[in-house]
């Protein structure tokens, strides 16, 4: 077998070089010649900075303390700055999560990978130019002649993508990197991506060091699969080993975790009262002046639900399917432009903001990042109690209050008076929650709540969220792309794409017999659906043709 | 029923103040510029009692006389002791720079809220603002001081007045990009008030921009004083302001040009350690914007 593309030795990487704040601690890794390792871990695992480190790009404040690092052979933990930026897309490259933010924004796209060729080869414009479009041809751009002049903010997230993948290519280099690079997709455009990746793999035998936090994605993409803790290697293994019989008790977790596609038993009918409703809902955005008639944007049409106390709804969708919208709405965090919303019977869809008041109390929303949905600068018993202290509660009552909610989100109530950033995103998610909750409400709209959260703490707020629901009754509106938390969590499931409500019925019956070729299309996007995470199994062969 | 541990990080956030205090003893540069401008304020506030002369005495028979022991810089065209009129000037300049400074602040702060937060009052508000921003600085405050007479007040109102459309602008966009934040969106679902909104959820975000923004205006208002009093726009002649000196040495200046240049100097010193204690502060509360970099 010819020398591995890149061989890890136990790696150090610490913050400031100092023994105490080590993030990565002893990594070992190989990679052969057209292999793929996904490196595992939720934040804080030290797998992103892993990646960095054989780039040569940590930041200043993270150093490099021991271990060796080998490219083909090549010991690059001693390469010098120079060499390094040699090696750098001509033996090794990278993509990034964000597509859009790792493009010039305001060159031509064409130009940026032009550029790269430029740099390392000795070719002529027009060679180049020939190249480009052969690479941009290969990882299946549309139309390479218009896009080669297309500035970034004029392709969708997918495409963008790929141009950061034809840039990082076109050098051929033995060693792709990628760093959660559809972290940030939609999971159609994901589902196309991965299969680029694997295919250009086959095509030209690069390896591949992909960083994921997926257990989906993993088993899609992985020939092997290295899982991170802490910065310590917990277990590697080939992948499909390793879905089957993990060896450590955290792997194990982690795959029990990931949310089967698989909806949950259907609960009984209930004859709860309705305490959310809306009827033909509409958001229109106008662009255009006062003077030409405007573009109009349906953001939301005609958006027609109801949800009964005690039960769940889920809204799936791929961005600008309208499902926030939809939230914000209700909320009144944004007007409708038409249509009914009715909150417990009345309907709040036109009422001023002062007569809206009063009706505040029965909806409250729990927002997607946990690192921003709380005040930084103040006490997160404050942020709890300013709700019930709008509504006339005496603050002593109020923060009595406080704590016991503090306790029912699974958190000490003497942690009422710390700041936010002293909590990790999964308890200010709890903390989001509790301050929700305060005000009693019948409606919880939840928009993509788990979605910034490690899968290990998304599991735990969602069985949190099942139990609250079980104990005080809440109606839930769950926001979210992932179809596995879906399948876990709602009774009904409504599934928008733009703008529009494509299927609408119970979960069982859309995830497992959608009648939409949307939906269809999601579900068959959904990284991982073959395996049966939690059973350590692949789903039986005769459920996928049902 | 959840998680069995729950480790808090313990430890509360360094305070602002202290982040300023680290920045400065970080460099000798920004602790210079401190040094400076506190003998420069110092000596301004205790001004009366520390002149080794009278500054506003005249004795013609010392016109333009040159440095020498008893007087340190020399005597302008009145016999007047040049140095003493430097020290007592400052008093005219401080306090120029920093009434501009905390007025145009206080006023552009209370405009910006309202700008960024209520939305049908921004366009008219803003519109204002722009209008006021296409005036030159500098004639509109002449045009000002011409229309009132000249004083320490009118200055002050006339350098204040062209600061504020930067205030606004500054302080309308950090409410622009918070108000977006969930936890602004949290409180509105929570039934709070504009009012309660703005104090608690907003304001807060802008005072580090401010402090920034508040130490840059109080080095300009210093320069515009001193280009008004020139120009003979400004306080009156008797009451010596750096600016004043300036203007009345202009003629003389052949004969004595220190007393262009000492208060030109004295000006030049304070706006510069001015300016690199506002950068070391907004260094130490805008990370963001300070230097960093990746090793390659």
């Amino acid at each position: 077998m010819s020398a591995p593309v890149l061989d890890i030795r136990a790696l150090r990487i610490a913050l400031d070089g100092r023994a105490d704040m080590e993030l990565v601690k002893g990594l070992d890794l190989t990679i052969q010649p057209g292999e793929t390792m996904c490196l595992v871990g939720e934040s804080g695992s030290g797998k992103s900075i892993s990646a960095l480190a054989v780039m040569g790009l940590l930041p200043k404040v993270l150093q490099v303390t021991g271990g060796e690092m080998h490219l083909l052979g090549e010991p690059i933990h001693k390469a010098s700055v120079q060499r390094l930026r040699k090696l750098r897309t001509t033996a090794m490259s990278m993509i990034f999560q964000e597509p859009m933010t790792a493009l010039n924004p305001v060159a031509r796209v064409g130009r940026q990978i032009d550029e790269v060729l430029e740099a390392h080869s000795k070719l002529g414009p027009r060679a180049r130019k020939r190249q480009v479009l052969e690479m941009m041809e290969a990882v299946h751009l549309p139309e390479v002649e218009r896009i080669y002049r297309s500035y970034p903010h004029q392709l969708s997230g997918g495409q963008r993508q790929r141009i950061m993948i034809a840039m990082a290519l076109i050098m051929r280099p033995q060693l792709l990197i990628a760093d959660e690079p559809t972290t940030a997709l939609d999971v159609t455009t994901q589902a196309q991506i991965l299969s680029l990746i694997r295919e250009l793999r086959e095509k030209q035998g690069t390896a591949v060091l992909f960083i994921t936090h997926d257990m989906g994605v993993v088993a899609d993409i992985a020939d092997n699969v290295t899982v991170l803790k802490l910065g310590e290697v917990m277990e590697a293994q080939p992948t499909e080993q390793l879905l089957r019989h993990p060896r450590t008790d955290y792997t194990r977790e982690l795959l029990q975790a990931v949310p089967s596609h698989v909806p949950r038993p259907p609960r009984a009918d209930s004859a709860a009262p309705v305490v959310l409703r809306t009827e033909k809902l509409n958001k229109v955005y106008v662009e255009g002046g006062w003077l030409s008639k405007g573009r109009e944007t349906h953001a939301a049409k005609d958006v027609t639900l109801s949800l009964c106390k005690g039960r769940t709804l889920g809204i799936v969708g791929e961005s600008g399917s309208g499902k926030s919208t939809v939230a914000r709405c209700i909320m009144r965090l944004i007007d409708p432009s038409s249509g009914v919303i009715e909150i417990g019977g009345t309907d709040i869809a036109t009422l001023p903001p002062r007569e809206l008041k009063p009706h505040r109390r029965k909806f409250q929303i729990v927002f997607q990042d946990p690192m921003r949905s709380l005040n930084p600068r103040i006490e997160v018993g404050e942020s709890i109690i300013e709700g019930p202290l709008n509504f006339g509660t005496p603050r002593k009552k109020a923060l009595e209050r406080a704590r016991e909610l503090m306790t029912l989100v699974g958190l000490p109530a003497s942690a009422v008076d710390r700041f936010p950033h002293q909590f990790s995103g999964g308890q200010r998610q709890r903390i989001a929650i509790a301050r929700a909750l305060a005000m009693d409400p019948e409606v919880l709209v939840a928009d993509e709540a788990v979605s910034a959260l490690d899968v290990s703490v998304q599991a735990q707020v969602l069985r949190l969220m099942a139990d609250l629901q079980e104990k005080l009754g809440l109606g839930i509106l769950f926001i979210t792309h992932d179809l596995g938390v879906a399948a876990q969590i709602c009774d009904d499931v409504i599934v928008m794409q733009r703008g529009l409500v494509v299927e609408y019925g119970p979960a069982g019956q859309v995830l497992s017999t959608p009648q939409h070729p949307y939906t269809k299309a999601l579900i068959e996007a959904a990284p991982g659906r073959h395996w049966d995470f939690a059973h350590f199994r692949p789903f039986p062969e005769s459920r996928e043709d049902a | 029923m959840t998680e069995t541990t729950i480790p808090i990080a313990r430890g509360g956030r360094p305070s602002a103040w202290r982040k300023v205090g680290e920045v400065l003893v970080s460099s000798p540069l920004v602790m210079l510029a401190a040094l400076v401008l506190a003998v420069i304020v110092l000596a301004s506030l205790l001004a009366p009692w520390i002149v080794p002369h009278d500054p506003g005495r005249l004795s013609p028979g010392l016109r333009l006389r040159p440095p020498d022991a008893t007087y340190w810089l020399g005597t302008d065209a009145f016999g007047r002791d040049l140095f003493s009129r430097i020290v007592m000037g400052g008093r005219i300049s401080l306090a120029v720079g920093i009434g501009a400074a905390i007025v145009a602040v206080a006023a552009g702060l209370i405009l910006g809220l309202l700008a960024g937060y209520v939305r049908w009052l921004d366009a008219v508000l803003m519109r204002f603002v722009d209008g006021l921003m296409a005036i030159p600085n500098i004639l509109l405050a002449i045009a000002i001081v011409a229309l009132w007479g000249a004083g320490l007040m009118t200055v002050l109102i006339a350098i204040t007045i062209p600061e504020i459309p930067r205030v606004v602008r500054l302080v309308r966009s950090v409410v622009l990009s918070a108000r977006e934040e969930p936890y602004v969106e949290a409180a509105i679902a929570a039934g709070s008030s504009s009012w309660l909104i703005m104090r608690r959820h907003l304001l807060p975000n802008t005072v580090a921009p401010l402090i920034v923004q508040g130490t840059y205006i109080c080095a300009s208002a210093i320069l515009v004083e001193a280009i008004l009093s020139f120009l003979g726009a400004g306080i009156n002649p008797e009451t010596p302001s750096w600016g004043n000196i300036m203007a009345e040495g202009r003629l003389f200046f052949q004969i004595n040009p220190g007393i262009i240049l000492w208060p030109g100097l004295v000006v030049s010193v304070t706006i510069l350690s001015i300016n690199l204690l506002g950068d070391a502060v907004r260094d130490a509360l805008d990370p963001r914007m300070a230097k960093r970099g990746i090793e390659r």
